[in-house]
């Protein structure tokens, strides 16, 4: 690879200060250090470092985000050929056969395209700009974001709607405060709550889960509606859910890859289990209590049921353990977590309004993380001010 | 009162290039250099010119600060060189040596009483081997710690063996044991671990309390040492040595000279020749390594890998250090490096492939690449794994740099220094200097306290 090498070092005095395109030198410096990581030494304190950087860090969620990906590509195809020849939910079996694998994945593969495309372009293109005036480097954060973002929204979303929700996502939620590592909400999360109060009709109802163009057919509720509208009765089956041939945003509804990818995270030491495993306790514990309260019929539906259906389990793997956004101390991570998951399915069975109540609990509960963290830490400093006192009173 | 402490956080960095047990040959250089830096926090005001002729332990410095303290001579020989850097800063007093040596003699009380050592360890400079924390710094002779440490052994990277370091001194060590134990009003702790200090020598030292200590770096921390022993808190101040300062002060109330000769270990991947050798402070790299370089594009460090001093081969090994590491510079270009699976390479994490294949008894070259970009803080709970203490250390840095004193009071500054953010800082994503930052805080606090 020294052709490139070479080939950077001749242009890149273009690009340093008094160079005729000094005005991209953040640009230039993000694709030079995507191609190589730079030549630079220890200076000050340690002199070795560990081989993990935060690009590595990002592309393992990426890793772990691929088979995900692929998966929504195909059940989005699914489901479209599904309606097409009317067939149950349950039904993807006989799909699959009539319309053969890779003709369903293309369609699905045709349909996402687009919409990674325009999540990362739009956000891309803020990043580069505000690296650009703040003359900092371009910060690998929007990769995991970009990727995240598409599979967050129902696949009919209108592109210029997730680019606009996007950029505000990206500008409001991040670049106003400083940047990666800045933020307080989830930028992903924050562009789907931005869609979902300015362009409700587009992210709610039952018509939106799948993509149904040049189908007269209108497509059939998922099990999250089904359970809002107390007819969880005509739910698909568990196998079929946690399989993830069902109607949903384009990540969320394969539960075993979501799990996979979770072990994934934690056997690389990318994700925090101590979120993960309390918000998925702070929900069974809630949905016990509705099983045992038992009102109505959502409250009914068996409490693990709430890990199948809709965005939970996605959204406690892949957004609530966001480090950046999450509670910061270990003690404070399962709170944040637990509450996580309670709120998640408070939401969902006593507030019909929102079906989904995992993107509104992540979010928050981001906005609580500081003050969880605030508590744990005062704790920790009135056990040294306790201890300081003992040891006075010992000598007096 | 005998006890066993385990610490579980942190990590041993399997680094290529341990010296095996044995002795190099005696090397003589023809230029020693005291280096005022060294000392932290210290005003130098020099009292030599060059020219001056001076004996091992005539003064050199003084301290601007505190006029009782003085930096000595290690070696008897010619003033030849003062070298000073920006702004007129004090860097380096070059001494060309004169063989035999010639030690300046000390008259030891007859009285040991405590006014009496504290007035001969400042006259001979061996008082700047007492350090104190909080904060790592020379001790002050007008306080009493109310415990005096000493960590037996180094758990850093290819640190000496701790038994080879002290053989043949075991009087010195003694006699230097009942001196300072007169500088205290409570014990000596005397910490050893027993899968490093196999030596029985250890056990039978007396006017101290033995404890144990096991577990991976940075368990021969002193500040790990004392978190476990008796916390630090506001107000208190304990007084810390190592072995061989021990042995120098046997030394000098055996014999009244200032003899600090010791074992230095010669470390890391690039050395051909590795081992001890019996030298002194401030002799020059060049002389330590000559052949025994493998290449030439190699970092010098005075110290270990992880907190020690980038010395470069016409540097000169630091006052305190009884350790040299030669590692590879990483001045190079990684085509794909932060995406390609570096089987081969070493990550205590699972996101480099190597752990595929790593074996335990497997060793590995490390360079000086940063590998990577700074980044703001982003992973939240990476350094927990390595920092064993009851201190939150993103909040503790950040309370720091945002320059709060009272927050950095309250989350436990004085319990911790630099040395204890090495490996966080070795596994920081985000490739920001923490001691560094750490650096500036206790500095910081010490302007803001005094």
């Amino acid at each position: 690879m020294n052709w490139l090498r070479s080939f950077l070092d001749k242009i890149k005095p273009n690009f340093e200060k008094g160079g005729k395109l000094y005005f991209l030198h953040s640009t230039f410096e993000a694709f030079e250090v995507f191609f190589f990581v730079p030549n630079k030494v220890t200076e000050k304190g340690s002199h070795i470092r560990d081989y993990v950087d935060l690009k590595r860090l990002m592309t393992h969620v990426l890793i772990a985000l691929a088979p995900i990906v692929l998966f929504g590509m195909f059940n989005v195809g699914l489901q479209h050929f599904r309606l097409q020849l009317g067939l149950d939910v349950d039904a993807w079996g006989q799909v699959v056969k009539e319309i053969g694998f890779w003709r369903i994945f293309w369609y699905g593969f045709l349909h996402i395209l687009p919409i990674i495309v325009v999540s990362y372009v739009s956000g891309l293109a803020v990043e580069f700009a505000s690296a650009q005036i703040r003359h900092h480097q371009v910060n690998e954060g929007f990769l995991v974001t970009g990727m995240l973002i598409a599979l967050i929204v129902p696949p009919t979303i209108p592109l210029w709607m997730l680019s606009v929700a996007t950029i505000f996502a990206v500008i409001f939620g991040k670049e106003v405060f400083g940047g990666t590592g800045m933020n307080f909400l989830n930028p992903a999360l924050l562009t789907r709550a931005f869609l979902f109060f300015a362009y409700p009709a587009s992210m709610s109802g039952d018509a939106i889960w799948v993509a149904s163009k040049g189908l007269d057919v209108i497509s059939g509720p998922t099990p999250l509606a089904l359970a809002a509208q107390n007819q969880f009765v005509q739910a698909p089956s568990l196998l079929t859910m946690s399989l993830g041939f069902i109607p949903g945003s384009i990540g969320e509804t394969s539960k075993i890859l979501i799990i996979l990818a979770a072990i994934y995270l934690i056997f690389t030491g990318v994700a925090n289990l101590r979120v993960m495993i309390s918000a998925l306790v702070g929900a069974a514990a809630m949905g016990i209590i509705f099983n045992l309260w038992g009102a109505n019929e959502y409250m009914q539906i068996p409490f693990y049921y709430h890990f199948f259906i809709g965005g939970f389990l996605f959204g406690a793997i892949f957004m609530a353990t966001d480090p950046v956004t999450s509670a910061q101390t270990p003690t404070g991570k399962i709170y944040y977590g637990l509450l996580i998951g309670i709120f998640c399915v408070l939401i969902r069975v006593v507030n019909p309004a929102y079906p989904e109540g995992a993107m509104l609990a992540i979010l928050l509960m981001n906005v609580f993380a500081p003050l969880i963290d605030h508590l744990v830490v005062q704790q920790n400093i009135n056990r040294r001010k306790k201890r300081a006192l003992l040891s006075q009173t010992i000598k007096s | 009162m005998k006890e066993h402490f385990k610490i579980k956080k942190g990590l041993d960095i399997p680094l290529e290039g341990v010296a095996p047990l044995k002795d190099l040959p005696n090397i003589s250089s023809d230029k020693y250099a005291i280096l005022p830096p060294d000392f932290r926090l210290l005003t130098p005001r020099l009292l030599v010119q060059e020219g001056d002729d001076i004996l091992a332990g005539e003064p050199i410095i003084q301290n601007k600060l505190n006029e009782n303290i003085f930096i000595t001579s290690p070696i008897s020989g010619k003033v030849t060189a003062i070298i000073r850097g920006e702004k007129r800063i004090l860097k380096q007093i070059i001494i060309t040596p004169k063989f035999p040596q010639e030690y300046k003699i000390f008259n030891i009380p007859t009285t040991l009483d405590r006014d009496n050592i504290i007035k001969l360890l400042l006259e001979s400079g061996l008082w700047v081997n007492i350090k104190q924390r909080p904060y790592g710094i020379i001790a002050n002779p007008s306080d009493t710690p109310k415990a005096i440490y000493i960590s037996a052994f180094d758990s850093s990277p290819l640190a000496p063996d701790p038994d080879y370091l002290i053989k043949g001194e075991e009087k010195n060590f003694q006699k230097g044991i009942d001196i300072i134990k007169k500088l205290t009003s409570g014990p000596i702790y005397l910490n050893i671990s027993s899968s490093r200090n196999k030596s029985d020598f250890y056990k039978n030292i007396k006017n101290v309390e033995l404890h144990y200590f096991e577990g991976p770096h940075p368990v021969g921390n002193v500040s790990v040492q004392i978190s476990r022993i008796s916390p630090i808190n506001k107000g208190d101040i304990y007084w810390y040595l190592y072995p061989q300062d021990v042995i120098f002060i046997g030394r000098l109330f055996q014999n009244g000279k200032l003899d600090l000769h010791r074992k230095i270990v010669l470390t890391g991947s690039e050395l051909t020749d590795r081992g001890y050798i019996t030298t002194l402070p401030g002799i020059s790299m060049q002389a330590l390594l000559n052949n025994r370089l493998k290449q030439n594009n190699v970092r010098v460090i005075s110290g270990n890998a992880l907190t020690g001093t980038n010395a470069g081969l016409d540097g000169f090994l630091s006052y305190y250090d009884n350790q040299i590491t030669v590692i590879p510079e990483g001045n190079y270009y990684d085509f794909f490096g932060w995406v390609a699976p570096k089987f081969t390479k070493y990550s205590p994490s699972r996101m480099i492939m190597n752990w595929l294949i790593r074996s335990k008894k497997k060793k590995y070259v490390l360079d000086t690449n940063m590998h990577g970009e700074e980044r703001p803080f982003v992973l939240s709970d990476q350094y927990d794994k390595y920092f064993p203490f009851d201190i939150y250390p993103v909040y503790l840095l950040k309370a720091i740099l945002s320059e709060n004193i009272e927050q950095m009071e309250n989350l436990g500054i004085y319990e911790i220094v630099e040395e204890d953010f090495a490996l966080p800082e070795y596994a920081c994503v985000s490739k920001i200097n923490l001691q560094e930052i750490v650096r500036k805080g206790i500095d910081l606090m010490i302007k803001e306290t005094t």
